[in-house]
Order: C-alpha cells, then sequence, then structure tokens
C-alpha cells in the first residue's frame, strides 16, 4: 500500500465526513465550521498535488475571507433552528436517491473507459510548477484580460452587495 | 312510280313559295298598318294577297302543262339529325295545283264578299278594331292551309295541318264574348279544337310510324318504299292508314269526330263558307288521296274509310232533315258531302273524290255566303223593324228559318244564286254536283255496294232537306215582321255569289264523262283509273232526287209553313223527328261517356291530388315539418351541443390543463433545485450511455 | 502524489453530489449556499486534479489559473448571494427558503 494513496484516503475521508456533518447539523454556525475544515482539507489535497499558490489563496479567501463572511451573516440573521415541516416530506429519500445515481454515474465514467486511467499521477512534474512564480507569470501575461476583469467583477460585487442590502426605508424620505 | 319523274323546280316552278309568301306578306302588312287605316285598305291589302297567290297558283298549272310530273322545289332546310332530315319543300304536281287553285280562288271570292259582310258586322256588332283582326286571321288560314297543300313530307304538312286547325279556332271565336252564357262562342272554338285536336293525335303516332318504319317522311320516300315492301309490311301499314284516318276524322268532320263543325257554325259566315265548308275540311280528303299507296297496300283500313264516310254521309243527312237553324243545315250537309268524298277515295276513286271536292267547293261556298247574305237580309229587317216600331224586347235569332219566308220577292238575286246552289248540291243535272256525285255513286256501285246504298240514300235525303230549306226560306209567305223588310244586298256581297254560281253551273265541266280531263290531269301523280259513264246509275239518283223534291214540295210547298205552325215532317215522323232535329243525341252521350269523367278526374287530380295530397299534405308536413325539424335539430342539437361542446370543451380542457399543470409550480426553491438535478442526470445519462 | 486520477476525480464527484443534496434538502438559505460553495471546491479540486495530471506538458498549469478565478469569482457571488439573503430576511423576517414561495402556483 502506497503511502500516497493512505494518505489520500485519509484527508479524503476527513473531507467527505466534513462535508455530510455540515450538510446534517442543525445548527448553522457547527456547518459553517464543518465546512471550514472541508475547504482546508481541500486545501492539503491541493498542497499535495503541486498547486501550493491556490492552496494558500484557498485558504486565504475561502476559508478566511468567505467562511467569515458566512459566519457574520449567520449572527445577523440569528441562525435559528427551523422547525421541521412537512411541506415536502419526499425531498429527502428523493434527493438521496438521486444523489447515489449520480455518484453511480461518475463512477461508471470513470472506470468504465480509458485503460491508463488507473494509473497514477506521472512523478516528474517541474520544480516551480504551481509555485506563485509560475502562476503569476501566465497570470499576467496569458491571462490578462480576464484578470482585470475579475477585478472588476470584485468590484461590481462589492458596490451590488452594499447596493442591495441598503436602507430604503430612509430613502424614500 | 312517278316520283323518279320528279325534277327540281326551275321556270315557273321556283316562283311557287310566293304561294305561301304572299298571304303572310298580307297578314303582316294588317298586323302593322291595319290599326290606322281603314276598313277598305285592310280589305284590299287582304284580297289582294290572296288573288296574288291564285295567280301564283295559275302559274303552277301553266308550268305544269309543260311538265305534268311536276317538281319539287326546296325553299329550306329544317332538321337535319344524322340520316334524318326534312326539309321546307314544295311539292308542285297535279294534285296539289288542283288544290291551290281551288284554295286560292274560292279564297279570293270569299274575301272580297267578307269585305262587305264584316263592315255590316261592325255596324251591327260594333268594335271596328275587329275587321282587321278578321282579315289577319283569315290570312294566316290561307298561308296555313296553303303550306298544307303544297307539302312535300309529312312534317310540313302537319304544320299546315296544325295552321289551319288554329285559324279555325281563332276564326270561330271570332265573337267571343257572344254566344250561349257570354261564352258560347268561345266554347265553340274550344270545342273545334279540341276535336281537331284528337285528330292531330292521330296524325302523330301515324308519323312516328312511318318514321320508325320507313326512316324518313318525304311523301316519295315513303311512297317508293310502300311500293316496294308494302306487300311485306301490311300490319305496320294498315296501323299507319288507321291512325291517318283517325286524323282526316277529325279535320274533315267524319264518325266520331264531326261534332265540332255544327257548332264552327257560331263563326262569321265567310269563315263557315271558307273553312268549314271548301277548304280545311277538305284537307282530309286531299291527305287520303296524296297516301293512296299507303291505303292501297292495306285493304282493311281502304274499306274502313269507305265505311265510315258512307256511314256519315248518311247519318248527317238525316240530321239535317230537321233542323231549323239555316247555317246547321248546310253544316250538317257539309259533313253529309265529305262522308261522300271520304267514301270516294276509299274506294279507291281518287278522281271521283277530287272531283266531288272541287265541285261541292263552288256550290257549298255559295250557299255558304247565299245564308250569309239572306242572314244579313233579316238583319238589316230586323233593325228597320225595332227602329220602326215600339220595339219588341224578345230575343230574336236571325239564322232561324221560322222566322223566314217569302224573301223570294225580297231578294232576288240571293233566291236565284242559292236555287242554283241547292239544285247543285242535290245532284240535279246539268249541275256540277251530279257529275260528281254520280261518278262517286258508279264507282261505289261496282267496288262496295253496302258502300253504293248508303250514298244512294243519303242522296234523298240531301235532295229533301235542300228542298225544305228552299220552300221555308224563299217560298210562302213571311212569317216574321222582320222578313218582310228583308233587303237585298249590295253587289259587293252578291258578285262574288254569281261568280260561283257559274262555277256551280258548269263546274261539271271538270271531268264530263267522254273528257275526263281532270282524270287524265290527276294521272300524273296518282294511279287513276276511268270511271265511265253509267246510265243506269244516274237514273236511280235522278228519279230519287225528283223523289225527294216532289215529297218536299209536298210537305212545304203546296201549303206554305204559317208562323207559328209545327213543323209538318215532325207530326209525320213523330220521335224520329225529335231524334233527328237533337243530332241524334251525340254531343250528350259524347259528354256523359267522355267529358264528365275527364272533367271529374281533372278535377280529383288537381284538388285532391295535386292540392291536398302535394300541396298540403306533403309540403307543408313532410317537406316543411322535416326541414324545420332538420334545422332544428342542427341548430340545438348539433351546433349547440356538438360544435359549442367542441369549443368549450377546448376551452376548458385548457383550463383544466392549466389548472393541472399550474401545481407544477411549488414555489419552492428546492423543488426546482430538484427538478435541474433530474435534469443533469439525465443528460448525464444521455452522453454515457447512448 | 501517486494517486491515479480517478481516484481524485471520484472524491470530487462525491462531494459534488453532497452539496447537491445540502441543496435540496437543507431549508435553510445560508446552509444551502454553504453546499454551493462546497460544489464550487469539488470543482476546483477536479481541475487542480487535471493540471497535476497534465503535469510536464506545457498549458497544465492553466488548470490552477481557472481554479483561482474560480475563487476569485466565488468571492463576489458569496457577497452578493449573502446580501440577497439579509434583504430577504428583512422582507421575510425568516431565512426559510419554503417561506419565499410566492410564486406558488
Amino acid at each position: 500500500m502506497d503511502v500516497d494513496l493512505l494518505l489520500f484516503i485519509g484527508i479524503g475521508l476527513v473531507a467527505v465526513i466534513s462535508a455530510i456533518s455540515m450538510l446534517a447539523s442543525r445548527n448553522a454556525i457547527y456547518s459553517a465550521l464543518f465546512l471550514v475544515i472541508n475547504f482546508i482539507t481541500i486545501a492539503t489535497l491541493f498542497l499535495l498535488m503541486n498547486a501550493a499558490f491556490i492552496a494558500m489563496v484557498q485558504v486565504t479567501v475561502y476559508a478566511g475571507a468567505i467562511m467569515v463572511l458566512f459566519l457574520f451573516v449567520i449572527m445577523l440573521l440569528g441562525a435559528e433552528r427551523l422547525k421541521p415541516t412537512g411541506s415536502l416530506p419526499w425531498q429527502l429519500p428523493v434527493a438521496i436517491l438521486l444523489g447515489a445515481a449520480l455518484i453511480a454515474e461518475v463512477v461508471f465514467a470513470l472506470f468504465h473507459g480509458a485503460s491508463n486511467a488507473a494509473q497514477g499521477l506521472s512523478e516528474n512534474v517541474a520544480q516551480g510548477f504551481g509555485s506563485p512564480t509560475s502562476i503569476g507569470l501566465i497570470l499576467f501575461d496569458q491571462y490578462l484580460i480576464p484578470f482585470e476583469i475579475t477585478s472588476i467583477l470584485l468590484l461590481v460585487g462589492m458596490v451590488g452587495a452594499v447596493v442591495i442590502t441598503r436602507d430604503r426605508g430612509k430613502e424614500s424620505r | 312510280m312517278l316520283s323518279s319523274e320528279i325534277v327540281g323546280g326551275t321556270g315557273l316552278f321556283s316562283i311557287a313559295p310566293l304561294i305561301i309568301a304572299f298571304p303572310i306578306l298580307g297578314l303582316l302588312i294588317n298586323l302593322i298598318f291595319g290599326r290606322r287605316s281603314n276598313e277598305k285598305f285592310v280589305g284590299i291589302v287582304a284580297s289582294s294577297a290572296i288573288g296574288l297567290a291564285f295567280v301564283v297558283a295559275v302559274a303552277q298549272f301553266v308550268a305544269l302543262l309543260g311538265q305534268p310530273a311536276g317538281a319539287a322545289v326546296h325553299v329550306a332546310d329544317w332538321i337535319t339529325i344524322g340520316e334524318f332530315s326534312v326539309s321546307w319543300s314544295l311539292k308542285v304536281d297535279t294534285l296539289s295545283a288542283t288544290m291551290m287553285l281551288m284554295v286560292t280562288g274560292v279564297s279570293a271570292l270569299i274575301h272580297i264578299y267578307a269585305i262587305g259582310y264584316m263592315h255590316d258586322d261592325v255596324r251591327f256588332q260594333g268594335d271596328p278594331g275587329r275587321y282587321t283582326r278578321f282579315f289577319v286571321f283569315f290570312n294566316l288560314f290561307v298561308a296555313a292551309m296553303m303550306i298544307l297543300v303544297t307539302a312535300d313530307n309529312f312534317l310540313m304538312m302537319f304544320v299546315g295541318w296544325e295552321g289551319v286547325g288554329l285559324c279555325s279556332y281563332l276564326l270561330i271565336g271570332f265573337w267571343y264574348e257572344k254566344g250561349a252564357d257570354g261564352i258560347g262562342n268561345a266554347v265553340a272554338g274550344k270545342k273545334a279544337f279540341v276535336t281537331n285536336r284528337i285528330g292531330d293525335f292521330g296524325f302523330l303516332i301515324a308519323m312516328f310510324l312511318i318514321f320508325g318504319a320507313v326512316g324518313s317522311l318525304q311523301f316519295d320516300e315513303v311512297f317508293h318504299w310502300a311500293h316496294e315492301h308494302g306487300l311485306a309490311n301490311e300490319g305496320v301499314i294498315t296501323a299507319i292508314t288507321l291512325f291517318l284516318l283517325l286524323g282526316a276524322t277529325g279535320k274533315s268532320a267524319q264518325i266520331p269526330l264531326y261534332v265540332w263543325l255544327p257548332d264552327a257554325m257560331a263563326g262569321p259566315t265567310p269563315v263557315s263558307a271558307l273553312i268549314h265548308a271548301a277548304t280545311m275540311v277538305t284537307a282530309g280528303v286531299y291527305m287520303i288521296a296524296r297516301n293512296q299507296a299507303l291505303f292501297a297496300v292495306s285493304e282493311f283500313s281502304s274499306s274502313l274509310v269507305a265505311i265510315i264516310g258512307a256511314a256519315t254521309a248518311l247519318f248527317a243527312a238525316t240530321i239535317a232533315v230537321a233542323q231549323f237553324d239555316i247555317k246547321k243545315v248546310l253544316a250538317y250537309s257539309t259533313i253529309s258531302q265529305l262522308g261522300y268524298m271520304i267514301a270516294a277515295v276509299g274506294i279507291g276513286a281518287q278522281v271521283a273524290g277530287m272531283f266531288h271536292l272541287l265541285t261541292h267547293a263552288f256550290f257549298k261556298a255559295l250557299l255558304f255566303l247565299s245564308a250569309g247574305s239572306v242572314i244579313l237580309g233579316i238583319e238589316h229587317g230586323h233593325h228597320h223593324v225595332e227602329h220602326g216600331s215600339s220595339g219588341s224586347a224578345e230575343a230574336f235569332d236571325p239564322n232561324d228559318m221560322r222566322n223566314m219566308g217569302g224573301l223570294r220577292s225580297r231578294m232576288k238575286t240571293t233566291f236565284w244564286v242559292y236555287l242554283i246552289g241547292a239544285l247543285a248540291l242535290s245532284g240535279v243535272p246539268p249541275f256540277a254536283g251530279f257529275f260528281s256525285k254520280d261518278e262517286i255513286l258508279t264507282d261505289a256501285m261496282q267496288e262496295n255496294m253496302l258502300v253504293y246504298i248508303l250514298l244512294a240514300v243519303a242522296a234523298f235525303f240531301t235532295a229533301f232537306y235542300m228542298g225544305r230549306q228552299i220552300l221555308m226560306v224563299f217560298f210562302g209567305k213571311a212569317r216574321s215582321e222582320t222578313a218582310k223588310h228583308a233587303p237585298e244586298n249590295p253587289p259587293i256581297v252578291t258578285v262574288p255569289l254569281i261568280l260561283l254560281a257559274l262555277g256551280a253551273v258548269i263546274g261539271g265541266g271538270l271531268n264530263f264523262p267522254g273528257l275526263h280531263s281532270l282524270t287524265n290531269w290527276l294521272e300524273h301523280t296518282l294511279h287513276v283509273h276511268v270511271s265511265e259513264f253509267n246510265l243506269q246509275v244516274s237514273l236511280i239518283s235522278t228519279c230519287l232526287v225528283l223523289l225527294a223534291i216532289g215529297l218536299a214540295w209536298l210537305l212545304y210547298g203546296r201549303k206554305p209553313m204559317q208562323e207559328g205552325q209545327v213543323d209538318p215532317l215532325r207530326r209525320l215522323l213523330g220521335p224520329l223527328f225529335v231524334g233527328m232535329e237533337n243530332k241524334w243525341w251525340v254531343d250528350e252521350i259524347y259528354n256523359a261517356i267522355i267529358i264528365r269523367p275527364y272533367i271529374a278526374l281533372a278535377a280529383f287530380l288537381a284538388d285532391v291530388v295535386d292540392w291536398r295530397f302535394w300541396h298540403d299534405w306533403f309540403h307543408d308536413t313532410i317537406l316543411a315539418r322535416s326541414f324545420r325539424a332538420g334545422t332544428h335539430w342542427l341548430s340545438s342539437g348539433f351546433d349547440a351541443h356538438v360544435i359549442d361542446g367542441a369549443v368549450n370543451g377546448l376551452g376548458s380542457l385548457t383550463k383544466e390543463a392549466a389548472a393541472r399543470l399550474r401545481l407544477v409550480q411549488t414555489g419552492y426553491v428546492r423543488n426546482y433545485a430538484l427538478a435541474l438535478f433530474v435534469g443533469v442526470l439525465l443528460i448525464l445519462s444521455y452522453f454515457l450511455f447512448v | 502524489m501517486n494517486v491515479p486520477l480517478n481516484y481524485l476525480l471520484v472524491l470530487s464527484g462525491v462531494l459534488f453530489t453532497i452539496g447537491v443534496l445540502g441543496v435540496l434538502v437543507r431549508r435553510n438559505a445560508i446552509v444551502i449556499f454553504m453546499s454551493i460553495e462546497l460544489m464550487l471546491n469539488s470543482a476546483n479540486l477536479a481541475l487542480i486534479a487535471f493540471a497535476r495530471s497534465f503535469a510536464p506538458a506545457a498549458g497544465a498549469l492553466r488548470g490552477q489559473v481557472l481554479v483561482f478565478f474560480v475563487i476569485a469569482v466565488a468571492a463576489a457571488e458569496v457577497a452578493v448571494g449573502l446580501a440577497l439573503i439579509v434583504v430577504i430576511f428583512r422582507a421575510k423576517k425568516s431565512i426559510d427558503v419554503d417561506q419565499v414561495s410566492s410564486l406558488k402556483g
């Protein structure tokens, strides 16, 4: 048994369990925290796959910024426990069924096809693969325009968020 | 057969169509201009038209002298269907020329007579507009008669046949508002037309049979066929000739269709003279004579023709004996004499028949016109009496012989011409009637004894009733005030009479025994045989005639009838006289057996079948109601339920579907997400497995 | 690491499915949103795995660049989305998505 494989299975398990826990938790704060764990495991996987920069970005932005935002909103809105209502009782079984179907299909798609699927990832990787340098080089060279547009996008998102949540009561007066 | 010698019309023959054209032209001129012009113009135009036609007839006669075989003058094509063709063609041969001459000649004289007669008619009956109408019809009649006589084929002859029937109707009912109940004359005209129609029906059937057997309606072709195939088709020919006989009995007033002719006396006297004495009624005789080829084949038909003719001759003569109307006596006399002619052509003596036809035309026209003169005189006298005295309001019949008497001294010319006519009719030698009648009797004695006996007895009666008439009208004392004052008529009336009297006197010369001019003349067209003078027959007939005249003098001459006195013959014969006077009740029998059931049937069909059943029940009940039911079902049943149902159903279906489908929109975002997810799965499976 | 690519992709799929389940099952709007982030993450994981698998090749790094952008967009999207949830909370006084069913047919 390969160390890599073991490692992968372990981290994968943690990811899956944390995801399921996020799903099943009644308390929204707990869900958010579970999601953070999930993000960190994903970041670890990124790291293991020679995507160092992206792993750090993941932790910084996702776990650091986005989840904080989530927690802010949860606290703002009072994460009350929702009373279970009987509006769509059949939604859960159907969803689980369909989920199983999806997993089955994905597995089928992956393991039915090409023969070199079971091969492991190759060992020879460039030295600076996934380093900030290499990503930066491509980012500012080939993908400059998308980069700039992304900045505009962030700006729009920011402004949009402010505009949407603005208190209209004061404005109408 | 003679047909092979007939050639096309050249020279004088080519003007033959004018004989029809002139009368038509005359009637058109009178029709268009007559109203605006005076009596003289109308009369001159009409008479001139006939006079010109007479000139054309003479021209044909002259042409035939040079070419006795005759000619066929083609005027126009009429019907051409496949192999059947009928054309307007004139057949000018000795037989038709004889008729042409006689008809146009006598017509011309009668037209001139009518100018004066109808003038007085206007004076006494009012309405001058009638004058023009009369002459238009008169000319039309001559035109139709000419078509009949000159026809080359059966169909054209039928056109003329019908045409003269029409003119007879128009002219009999000329004074249409007069007569019994105000419509008597019109009824008489209708009777003539309908009775003639029955005869015409026979003629038509005969034409159909001829066409079926021969394939053509042209005389020459039919006679040729009869000559060739006659013996083989005797049955068909018998049928044809029987139907032709039916037509002849209608037109020439024989048993059983003679009943119209006495009633036809309701028309003006010139009409009676021309149409019902000289021309139209002889059309039947002419037709049978023309069809000699057919009648010669069928023994049965010929015998039947002869028997009918002879029987009619005797029957009508007996009725004439007891009539009191001056014109009725002459009418029955005409029927009787026509019987002679029919009998003659029946026994194969075509020449004798035609001879008698010609002489009869002269003296019968003469008699009628003279009777008209007498009637006019009586009317003048009545007028004179009415205006002179206080005026008696009783109904006065100017035709009744019981109101006459002693007119010999007052109307001299009329008396002499009437006497000549009567003697000619009776068959007293040397007048025309003697020769023609004797020729018939001679041939009858040789061919058919029964016919001879019937005709001889009829001759006796003929002489008797003529003698009676003469004695009642002209001899003795006047039996009424009117008769005392009856004046003679002006020359325009009497001159044609004198001319006709001349014809009655010398007419015998046409076929004088020994000379046989007419026989030779007609030989070119018909099969003829020379009828030699038979002294025995002539002696018998002359004795009969003298006996009859003597008897008449005994009864009416020795002790002339007084005013209001009963006819001496009534006492003698008793019930026989009553029968004779009532025409042997033939009209009443016809009425009971035929006319009343027919009218009842017509009334039944009209009222019950057509009106009550068809209109009321069928139309209203079945058609109208079923239609209404149908439309009701369509509108409320079909339209309301089915169509509206469909449309409304469509609407409600849409609503229902919408109501159901609406529920898909649960409003829950999660449901929508689920739907999305399902879609994703489906697409994924599609890509994976398909 | 010497793990077959497919395993990574399977993990990615499983995480994605769990995210979908979260969207379908949970009624808390914020948790639904978090599930969506989970789904995005699983996609990122797949992308990085692919980038790594094509490692020696020239454009292999593109996968990571794409993930970079995805993260950026996710951030913007979270901002706006949470703002919306706040607004809805103000209107409905609840973050139960089942309450937002005015479009019920």
